[in-house]
């Protein structure tokens, strides 16, 4: 990397900021820490606010109310030709009148860099990124990951202070989404650009990001690493959002009886270890059960059965390849066990199955916050 | 049994077929012959000293175009020369042309793109304005241009009229270029603006080469009208040397008892002439549309 300068250690800081669309809050008071270097993602359904909150970033929106900070400068009054940002939009945004080389250079031309440097640093990009030989090509005669390739070069050659990603992989088909994440990620280790990527993907996000902001509803939901994400959700939102196939949330109530906890619900109960029964039921009996498929283990045979063990009906049984997702019910309650595939199953077997304990989520009901 | 199917339904798709071909020719074929008898008249006219059965020429003669090298003379009078008439229209129509798409291509991006109080109804008022015919307007036109010391100046009256001209057909053509602007994304404003564009220069570099096909379109509607503009010249222009071409064909037609209809046909397709060179031109630089490359 000769012409990309390395080490480009910006900080961002969204203090406290809200945007709304006359009455339409899009974002409500955000408040995000970037580290310089970082890769963090803006994970969330679409309309929660992840790209208004990027557009913000790149200065495009101006925020109603807070700051916007890079490494302690507040930037929220700059316009974005000021901000030495660099984006990639979902569409690509290529300029469909330009060849592939005047697309990257024009953010250099913008700047005013000698016509020479020019040709060295899109040439340099156009290597990197492998798009050299597509340089006289007008975006119309690209496929799709080459238009994702120079739109990525194009941000990248005016080595911007702050990378900003707009689900730059969605148009993309499945098998070149997964080449291109792995690409994007080396790429930022080795420029080390603070970057933020925007995607409704989880997958996307946990695989790629050093830290994930899951966001709802113009809200911040959680932000922490990929693994605190998956193993300690801060809500139910996050809980449900995280993970493929999804946690298990199953409502019921917290009940004690002689000294001993149980979740109950119509169809079953469940014996809770002491120590989580005693405090759950100190702030709530109104509760979520969660727990993910793979930490609920299927007893074969009665083997390894204990009183906690829970029995339920075999509904139907997906095989995924590397395991099995064993839809149980159990009066009405629909639960999915991932399963090793060498268990045989049938539809109507009735099985027996136990929870993993140290991986049992529960939260609140009415907040839908976590308990433990 | 199933054969027979087949050939039934074989026949009625060919009868179809003829049915279509017949409905093509009757409504797009027929009504344009006697519009192509009438070019091809103007043009053996304008060539031939005397026609037979008023389209087969005879007598092959470039007499009828001497209007090219000489003064025309019709009867008793004398016209002025030709070319500083045509440079009087071309000058008009290119006027209005300029002015039609410098104005239209700035409102038309500030009503699609820009957030402003009263945008929807400056838009409807917009619409309102282009339904006043000039002719209505004559009187209150002459009262401005007096004022304006636009009237009975010779050329600055032909510069006034190119202001009229332009006024009247700007709503039309700022609503027209305005649906081209929101045909383009705002991504790709957004990506000229990050990557270090002013609001101006991304309207230029970015957003204006994309509209060009409604460029080409409000350009050539407003050199024709301008080209072929006649009522507000006739009205303003008193002096003859700052006639344009519709105006000095219509006063050789008045000549009735002179008419001359070999030189008025020559005259009527070397007026026709910068119209198709104009509109071939633009038709092929202008509308390039370039197709793609926006969505992936």
């Amino acid at each position: 990397m000769v012409v990309l300068r390395g080490e480009i250690l910006v900080r961002v800081l969204l203090d406290n900021i809200s945007k709304f669309f006359g009455k339409v809050k899009a974002v409500s008071d955000l408040n995000l820490e970037i580290k310089d270097g970082e890769f963090v993602a803006f994970l969330g359904p679409s309309g929660c606010g992840k790209t208004t909150t990027l557009l913000m970033i790149a200065g495009i929106y101006k925020p109603s109310k807070g700051r916007i900070l890079f490494d302690d400068e507040d930037v929220t009054d700059l316009p974005p030709k000021d901000r030495n940002v660099g984006m990639v939009f979902q569409s690509y945004a290529l300029y469909p009148h330009m060849t592939v080389y005047d697309n990257i250079a024009f953010p250099l031309k913008l700047k005013k860099v000698p016509k020479q440097e020019i040709d060295r640093k899109v040439k340099e990009v156009a290597k990197l990124l492998q798009i050299d030989e597509l340089l006289d090509r007008k975006p119309a005669q690209l496929s799709g990951g080459q238009r994702q390739r120079v739109a990525l070069g194009r941000a990248l050659v005016k080595e911007p202070d702050v990378l900003l990603l707009d689900e730059p992989l969605s148009n993309l088909d499945a098998k070149l989404r997964i080449l291109m994440r792995a690409e994007i990620k080396r790429l930022q280790r080795e420029l080390r650009i603070t970057t933020i990527y925007v995607t409704h993907d989880q997958v996307e996000a946990m695989s790629m990001a050093d830290r994930i902001a899951v966001m709802n509803k113009g809200r911040l939901q959680q932000y922490a690493d990929p693994q605190t994400l998956y193993n300690k959700p801060a809500n139910l939102f996050v809980a449900g959002f995280i993970g493929s196939p999804p946690m298990n949330l199953i409502e019921g109530s917290i009940t004690e009886r002689n000294g001993s906890y149980y979740f109950e619900t119509h169809s079953f109960k469940y014996a809770l270890p002491r120590d989580i029964g005693s405090l759950v039921a100190s702030k709530t009996s109104e509760v979520i059960l969660g727990v993910r498929p793979e930490d609920i283990r299927v007893i074969i045979d009665g083997r390894g059965s204990s009183d906690s063990a829970i029995i339920g009906t075999v509904y139907v049984v997906e095989p995924l390849g590397r395991d099995l997702l064993i839809n149980v019910k159990i009066n009405g309650v629909l639960i999915k066990i991932l399963a090793p595939t060498d268990i045989r199953l049938e539809s109507g077997q009735k099985i027996m199955f136990t929870i993993n304990r140290a991986k049992l989520h529960i939260f609140d009901k009415k907040t839908g916050e976590a308990i433990i | 049994m199933m054969r027979v199917g087949i050939r039934k339904r074989k026949t009625r798709a060919l009868l179809r077929r003829i049915a279509v071909i017949a409905v093509v020719l009757l409504i797009a074929v027929i009504p344009a012959i006697p519009i192509w008898l009438m070019y091809g008249w103007i043009i053996s006219q304008s060539f031939s000293g005397r026609v037979i059965l008023g389209i087969l020429p005879s007598k092959l003669t470039i007499e009828n175009w001497r209007f090219l090298w000489s003064p025309i003379t019709m009867g008793e009078k004398e016209y002025p020369n030709i070319w500083p008439i045509t440079l009087n229209t071309l000058f008009l129509a290119l006027g209005v042309a300029g002015l039609v798409v410098l104005v239209s291509s700035l409102s038309g991006y500030a009503l699609s793109r820009m957030d402003f109080k009263g945008r929807t109804g400056m838009m409807q008022f917009i619409i309102a304005l282009h339904a006043f015919p000039s002719v209505i307007l004559l009187i209150a036109l002459f009262v401005i241009l007096n004022k304006l010391g636009l009237y009975g100046k010779g050329f600055m009256t032909l510069v006034g009229i190119i202001l009229i001209k332009a006024g009247l057909e700007i709503p039309m053509a700022t609503w027209i270029i305005k649906g081209f602007f929101d045909s383009i994304p705002w991504d790709l404003e957004w990506a000229a603006l990050v990557d270090g564009c002013s609001r101006w220069r991304a309207w230029r570099s970015i957003i204006l080469p994309l509209v060009l096909p409604g460029i080409g379109a409000v350009s050539i509607f407003s050199f024709l009208s301008g080209w072929s503009e006649f009522l507000l010249v006739f009205t303003y222009v008193a002096q003859e040397e700052y006639y344009t071409l519709p105006v000095m064909i219509y006063h050789m037609i008045g000549e009735f008892i002179h008419i001359d209809w070999g030189m008025l046909a020559a005259l009527g397709l070397f007026y026709a002439i910068p119209t198709i060179i104009f509109f071939s031109v633009s038709q092929k630089v202008l509308l390039k549309i370039y197709v793609g490359g926006v969505k992936g």
